[in-house]
């Protein structure tokens, strides 16, 4: 969709695809009629094209909760009480945002597949429904897959997901999110499954992606070490309140909150390295 | 005293297909590998180089095509009803795939008794006792007790898949990526929570990971794994002793600490060394 307004107030260039997508004052409440415990509490956050926000914070702070309702797919037994989505300023609906404006990597890929269809069956799929679907179909699978590191699609294309290893579902994702080349990307612990050498190969290529399609990233992660070395911004979840967000940089030299704090002290004693005081 | 050994197993899968029988894998190609009661041992390699296959046929939960896997000295082919029994009591699994490898429609706490009706003679209301203090072990609240998977983060479901595998006192847990999905405040609670079991009733692990800087922290022995093969094996876990290229590669990928824009001295500093004793 292309939400430029028909006359500009400024003089910047109407765009033809989206720069921005804000989540803003976004409420997420456990129970059917949202009346259980607030699980994500008015929370807003600004996703800009070609820049990675690192989404942080303990497990069960609300990070995939986020995620989910940004995108209106939240879990049964949950519920949006408030907030929307903008994509270049103008309101929209989550549903309309997924796969077309924003492509998924979810965590626990292999609860992401449906357990008797294969990968190309997957595939195929993932370019029907965005209408992308054509002769080249095959080809454009196989170039994501390379991108993602699979190296054998013949091998791999036939293969139903127990018959893969957990960092290949993992891969698989990764190339069916590309296959739909959204501007954006919700990337909710893309590499927990992947040896090192992957992790640093998709890290790359995520990195190109937002430098040359001008990709933008909400990436969340557990890992400060993934934080240093892609994201742009950083913000921190506690107990589904956003508590700080600034710049890479800062969180790692000042970080301010206690819950901040702790994760980055956590994430230095791994390297023999403390907080400066 | 060896506690599992595998002695030269291999194993093939072969995929299916609609064509009749696909290509023959070999996932694992003659691995020899021993825990000693009370040892922990890393197990490192690449995504897909046979880690989980060989994790599952150290539990028993699938056959080797040749070799043997034998516990407290016995094949398990050999075992007597007895000697079974008390093998499916003692060893068990943390999976790599947390929601599929619990029933998604149990609660968290029949989850984590199901090993507990099947192999403990406990009654129930000591069962209850015994899943509280699981819970409370691996830091999750009491509440969580009666929720379904689907209402549990992801590594709220982690953290209740250790609980169920430490549940029925086992002497070997194979943990499989078991701590990837957890905040780095979690992951190191839950390796010292490991540490102290190990130390009070000498508690063995496999350790299945692919985060080379929990290796130091947490195993004795390393053992290195590519593509079906062990390729070494060091006597610490001290990484600086691994020398294989395959080693080699791993370690070239660990990510750096700090954001690339950012000089190390401005964030963090090294401790004090630790006085000689
Ligand atoms: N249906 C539900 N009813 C009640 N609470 C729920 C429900 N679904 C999720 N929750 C709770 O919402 C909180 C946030 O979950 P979320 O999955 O967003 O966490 P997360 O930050 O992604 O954590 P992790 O890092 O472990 O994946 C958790 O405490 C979870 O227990
Ligand atoms: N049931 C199966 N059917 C067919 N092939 C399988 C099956 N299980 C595993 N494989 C193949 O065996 C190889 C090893 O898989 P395994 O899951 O043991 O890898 P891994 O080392 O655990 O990888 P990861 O780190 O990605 O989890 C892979 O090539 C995989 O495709
Ligand atoms: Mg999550
Ligand atoms: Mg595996």
């Amino acid at each position: 969709m292309t939400a430029a307004p028909p006359f500009p107030t400024s003089p910047a260039p109407v765009l033809p695809t989206p720069q921005t997508l804000s989540i803003e004052g976004l409420t997420v409440a456990a129970g059917h009629d949202g009346a259980g415990p607030v699980l994500v509490r008015d929370l807003t956050l600004e996703l800009r094209r070609g820049r990675v926000l690192a989404l942080v914070g303990a497990s069960g702070s609300g990070k995939s909760m986020t995620c989910m309702a940004a995108l209106g797919t939240l879990p049964p037994g949950t519920r949006t009480l408030s907030g929307r989505v903008r994509l270049n300023g103008a309101e929209c609906a989550p549903e309309a945002l997924r796969g077309r404006e924003v492509a998924t990597i979810l965590q626990n890929p292999r609860s992401a597949f449906n357990p008797v269809r294969t990968m190309r069956d997957h595939a195929l799929e993932t370019l029907a429904a965005l209408g992308l679907a054509g002769p080249d179909s095959e080809a454009r699978i196989e170039a994501a897959m390379a991108e993602a590191g699979l190296d054998e699609p013949a091998r791999i294309l036939p293969l139903h997901a127990f018959e893969m290893s957990g960092g290949m579902l993992q891969r698989m994702m990764i190339a069916l999110a590309l296959l739909a080349e959204a501007p954006f990307l919700f990337a909710d612990e893309p590499t927990t499954d992947l040896d090192l050498v992957v992790q640093a190969r998709i890290l790359d290529l995520l990195q190109r992606l937002v430098a040359a399609r001008g990709l933008g990233v909400l990436l969340v992660t557990h890992d400060m070490g993934v934080v240093a070395r892609l994201a742009d911004e950083v913000a921190v979840l506690d107990h589904g309140r956003l508590v700080e967000c600034a710049p890479v940089e800062e969180v790692f030299g000042a970080p301010r909150h206690p819950v901040t704090r702790m994760l980055v002290a956590a994430h230095l004693a791994l390297y023999g390295l403390e907080l400066a005081p | 005293m060896t506690l599992i050994r595998a002695d030269g197993v291999s194993r093939t899968y072969r995929s299916f297909s609609l064509v009749g029988a696909g290509a023959a894998r070999t996932a694992l190609a003659g691995v020899s590998l021993s825990v000693a009661a009370g040892e922990t041992v890393a197990l490192l390699g690449r995504s897909g180089c046979g880690k989980s296959t060989l994790a599952r046929l150290l539990c028993g939960l699938e056959r080797p095509d040749r070799g043997t896997v034998s516990y407290r000295g016995t094949p398990l082919a050999r075992l007597d009803r007895a000697g079974a029994r008390r093998f499916r009591r003692e060893v068990q699994m943390v999976f790599q795939d947390a929601p599929g490898a619990v029933n998604p429609r149990f609660d968290i706490r029949t989850i984590i008794a199901e090993p507990l009706r099947h192999l403990t003679s406990l009654d129930a209301s000591a069962r209850a006792r015994r899943v509280d203090e699981l819970l409370e072990m691996v830091e999750l609240p009491a509440s969580l007790a009666s929720m379904l998977p689907s209402q549990v983060s992801g590594g709220q479901l982690q953290r209740v898949c250790i609980a169920r595998a430490l549940a029925p006192s086992p002497a070997l847990v194979v943990l499989d990526e078991a701590v990837s999905n957890l905040d780095l405040h979690l992951q190191a609670a839950t390796l010292a929570l490991l540490k102290r079991l190990q130390q009070a009733s000498g508690l063995a692990y496999l350790f299945v990971t692919h985060d080379l800087r929990l290796v130091e922290r947490f195993a004795a022995r390393t053992v290195v794994m590519d593509a079906g093969t062990v390729v070494e094996e060091t006597p610490s876990g001290a990484l600086v002793e691994l020398r294989h290229p395959a080693s080699l590669l791993l370690k070239s990928a660990i990510l750096p600490p700090l954001p690339a824009r950012m000089p190390v001295r401005m964030a963090a500093r090294m401790p004090a060394p630790a006085p000689v004793a």
